[in-house]
C-alpha cells in the first residue's frame, strides 16, 4: 500500500525549496530571521550615524565584547529549551572564579585550578537540578536565591569589594592576543570543512535508504554565503586594526574558541538523542515521560552544561579584565535572558537554537557599543535595550499567532 | 475461534475499601475491534492501567497470546506489545512526525540520531495505514489538525510492532470528517493483525467499526458481544444496568 505520497520536505527543485521556506516563515517558523534582520538594521544604523563603527578597531572590538554574553547566552539555552531559567548563572561563573583565584593564590598550577573551577561549576548546576527536578521547586526561586546567596559567598571568599589580579598568561590572551594571521584562515577553513562534512554524510544517510535530498545547490550556497561571511571576517580582523605604533592583527584567540563551543553545543542539541530529549522535555514534559525519558535526569544534565557553559562566560570576563572581581556576574545573566530572548528563543520552552542566542547577544552588544560611540548616557542603552526585548518579544507572539491560527 | 491476544479472567482491584473490578473478565483479539463500553465509574479506566502497568491489578489471570503474564510497569507492557493512545495523545507539538513517533526509542547510528531510517520507517508506518491526510512527515505536530494528531499517535503504535492497541477516546474531540478518517484507520489498523480496543461512549462509533462489544457495569463484565448480534438499545440497556446477560462470553 506504497502509493501514498507524503513527503519530507526534502523533494523538488531550488524553487521548490525556496518557496517552501517562505511558506514556513508565513505560518510563523521564523528562526533566527528578525534577529538576523534586527543585527543588519542596527549595524547599518550605527555605520551611518557613527564614523567610528565601522572601522577595524570596533569591528574586533564588538567580537571580544559579545564572547562573554554570547557565552552565557548559550549557556542558558540549554536551561531555556526546558522552561526552566537560571537566574544564578552569572554568579555561578563568579563564585567558580573565585575558586580559581584562591587556589591559584595558594599556588596550585593554573590548569588543575582550571579544572576545579569547572567541578564546581558542574556541581552546582547538578545542585540547581537536584532542587528542581527531584524536589519540585521552581527552578526560578531556586536560582534567585542561589543569585542573592552567592554574591554573598563570593564577597565571603574573596573579601569586601576587591579585584584580583590573575597572571596566567594563557588566560589572559584569551580575551586580549590574536591568532596569527595564517590561524584564521586555517581555523575557517576547518569550520567549512566540518560544516560541508556533516551535511555530506547527512545526504549520504539518506540517500543510502532511498530518501531524497535537497538539491546540491542549496548546499553549495549555504557553504558560499557561509565562506564570503567568514572570509570577510578573517580578512578584516586581519589588517592591521591598531592605531598606535605596535602592529594589532589576526582573530581573537576568543573566537575560535566561542565558535567551537558553539557548533558542538548544536551538533549535541540536534543530533544525539540527549538533545532531542531536551526539546521533547521542554515542549511537553509528561509526554516526554511517557515515552519513557528520564525527565528529571535530563533536567539535571541541562542544569549542569548551562553552569559549565557559564563558567567559560566567566573565564572570559576574567581573561579580559586580568582580574577577579568579588561582584562580577550580576549584571550580565539577565543580559543573556535579554540575548536568548531577542534571538528568537521561547522562555516556554522548546523552541531555539543556540545559533539564536548567539545573535541575540551580538544584538544586544551593537546596541551597547553604538550608543557609547555615539556618546550617549549608560541610561539611554538600557531604554533602547529593554525596548528591542519587548519589540522581539512581541514579534514572536504576533507570529506564533498567526502560524497556529486557531489552535493552541 | 484462535486464541485471543489478552484474555483477562476474575480481575480484581480495589482502592482502599472500593471495589472497582470485581472480577472482570474479557478478551480481545488480533484483526478484531473490541470496544469497551460503560457509564463513567464503571472501572474501564482502571481496567485500562492494568493492561498499561500503570496500575497492576490486585488480582485475576492475564494471559497475553495465551501465556500467562504480570504486567507491573508501563515499560514491561511496552515490551509485551502493548501500547496506550490516551485521550490527550501525549505528542510534543515542538517537534515533528517522525521525532514524535519515535521519541524515547531514537535510533541512533555512528553515534548520532538516524533521521534517514527514522524518516523512512515512519513514513512506512504512515502509508501502511494508508494515511493520505498527512503532508509531510517533516511537519511540526504543532500544524496539525486533531484528527491527524490521532493518526500520528496511532501510527506510532504500529512503528512499535504493538499486538494489542488500546485506544481510549479517540473520537471524543474530533469533528464528523475526521472521526470517519480515525474509524478508518482504526479498521486498517485491525486488518493488519492488530488486535484494537477502543474506549467510547460514542455508540454511533463503536456500532461503525468494532467486531465484538463488551459492557462494563459497576465493575463487572455484564455482557460481551457480537457487534453483529446485538442492539444499541440492548447495549444502552447492559450499561445502565436495566439488562443483564449472565455468563457472557464472545
Amino acid at each position: 500500500m506504497s502509493d501514498v505520497k507524503i513527503s519530507s520536505g526534502h523533494e523538488g527543485n531550488v524553487r521548490d525549496q525556496v518557496t517552501a521556506y517562505f511558506q514556513r516563515i508565513k505560518n510563523g517558523e521564523m528562526g533566527a530571521l528578525p534577529a538576523v534582520g534586527a543585527l543588519v538594521v542596527v549595524g547599518a544604523l550605527f555605520s551611518i550615524l557613527s564614523p567610528f563603527f565601522l572601522t577595524k578597531l570596533n569591528f574586533a572590538n564588538l567580537f571580544v565584547q559579545a564572547a562573554e554574553l554570547t557565552m552565557l547566552a548559550v549557556a542558558l539555552v540549554f536551561v531555556i529549551l526546558l522552561g526552566e531559567i537560571d537566574l544564578s548563572a552569572g554568579v555561578t561563573a563568579g563564585v567558580a572564579m573565585a575558586g580559581f583565584f584562591l587556589l591559584l593564590h595558594g599556588g596550585t598550577n593554573w590548569i588543575v585550578a582550571l579544572v576545579v573551577a569547572f567541578v564546581i561549576g558542574g556541581a552546582i548546576g547538578a545542585l540547581i537540578g537536584f532542587f528542581v527536578a527531584r524536589i519540585g521547586v521552581p527552578s526560578f526561586v531556586v536560582t534567585l536565591g542561589l543569585f542573592l546567596g552567592f554574591q554573598g559567598l563570593q564577597l565571603v571568599m574573596l573579601g569586601e569589594g576587591g579585584i584580583f589580579r590573575i597572571d596566567v598568561p594563557e588566560i589572559k590572551s584569551i580575551m586580549n592576543d590574536n591568532l596569527p594571521t595564517w590561524g584564521g584562515w586555517v581555523f575557517l577553513a576547518l569550520m567549512l570543512v566540518l560544516s560541508a562534512a556533516v551535511s555530506f554524510w547527512d545526504r549520504a544517510r539518506r540517500a543510502r535508504h532511498d530518501l531524497s535530498n535537497r538539491p546540491i545547490e542549496l548546499l553549495y550556497a549555504k557553504l558560499a554565503v557561509f565562506a564570503i561571511l567568514g572570509g570577510t571576517t578573517v580578512y578584516l580582523l586581519n589588517e592591521n586594526r591598531s592605531q598606535g605604533f605596535a602592529s594589532i592583527s589576526g582573530v581573537p584567540i576568543v573566537i575560535p574558541i566561542a565558535v567551537l563551543i558553539l557548533f558542538i553545543g548544536t551538533l549535541v542539541l540536534d543530533r544525539t538523542q540527549f538533545g532531542r530529549h531536551l526539546y521533547a522535555v521542554g515542549g511537553n514534559a509528561e509526554a516526554a515521560r511517557r515515552a519513557g525519558i528520564k525527565v528529571a535526569n535530563i533536567r539535571i544534565t541541562a542544569f549542569i552544561i548551562c553552569s559549565m557553559l557559564a563558567v567559560v562566560s566567566g573565564l572570559f570576563h576574567v581573561s579580559r579584565l586580568g582580574a577577579v572581581e568579588a561582584t562580577a556576574g550580576r549584571q550580565i545573566v539577565l543580559n543573556g535572558v535579554a540575548a536568548a530572548v531577542v534571538g528568537g528563543v521561547s522562555l516556554f520552552g522548546g523552541r531555539g537554537r543556540l545559533v539564536h542566542a548567539a545573535i541575540g547577544a551580538f544584538v544586544i552588544v551593537m546596541i551597547e557599543n553604538g550608543l557609547g560611540l555615539l556618546e550617549f548616557p549608560a541610561g539611554v542603552n538600557l531604554v533602547v535595550t529593554g525596548s528591542v526585548l519587548i519589540l522581539a518579544a512581541t514579534i514572536d507572539a504576533l507570529s506564533r499567532k498567526r502560524g497556529n491560527g486557531a489552535r493552541s | 475461534m484462535d486464541v485471543p491476544v489478552i484474555e483477562l479472567s476474575g480481575v480484581l482491584k480495589s482502592f482502599g475499601p472500593v471495589d472497582v473490578l470485581k472480577g472482570v473478565d474479557f478478551k480481545a483479539y488480533g484483526g478484531k475491534v473490541t470496544a469497551l463500553v460503560g457509564d463513567n465509574g464503571a472501572g474501564k479506566s482502571t481496567l485500562i492501567k492494568g493492561l498499561s502497568g500503570v496500575q497492576p491489578y490486585d488480582a485475576g489471570v492475564v494471559k497475553f497470546d495465551g501465556e500467562v503474564v504480570h504486567i507491573h510497569s508501563p515499560r514491561q507492557a511496552g515490551h509485551l506489545g502493548i501500547e496506550v493512545v490516551y485521550q490527550d495523545l501525549a505528542l510534543c507539538e515542538n517537534l515533528d512526525i517522525v521525532q514524535n513517533m519515535f521519541l524515547g526509542r531514537e535510533e541512533i547510528t555512528e553515534l548520532t540520531l538516524d533521521e534517514a531510517s527514522m524518516e523512512l520507517q515512519a513514513t512506512k508506518a504512515l502509508q501502511s495505514l494508508s494515511v493520505r491526510t498527512v503532508k509531510s512527515v517533516r511537519q511540526k505536530v504543532s500544524s496539525l489538525s486533531g484528527g491527524q494528531r490521532q493518526t500520528v499517535a496511532i501510527a506510532r503504535s504500529v512503528l512499535r510492532k504493538a499486538k494489542l492497541v488500546i485506544l481510549d477516546e479517540p473520537t471524543a474531540a474530533l469533528g464528523v470528517a475526521q472521526t470517519e478518517q480515525v474509524l478508518n484507520l482504526v479498521r486498517r489498523l485491525a486488518d493488519s493483525g492488530v488486535a484494537v480496543v477502543i474506549i467510547s461512549h460514542n455508540l454511533g462509533d463503536v456500532f461503525k467499526v468494532c467486531d465484538y462489544i463488551s459492557v462494563l457495569y459497576l465493575g463487572k463484565m455484564v455482557a460481551s458481544v457480537k457487534t453483529s448480534e446485538t442492539t444499541q438499545a440492548d447495549v444502552v440497556g447492559y450499561i445502565t444496568g436495566t439488562k443483564s446477560m449472565d455468563g457472557a462470553s464472545a
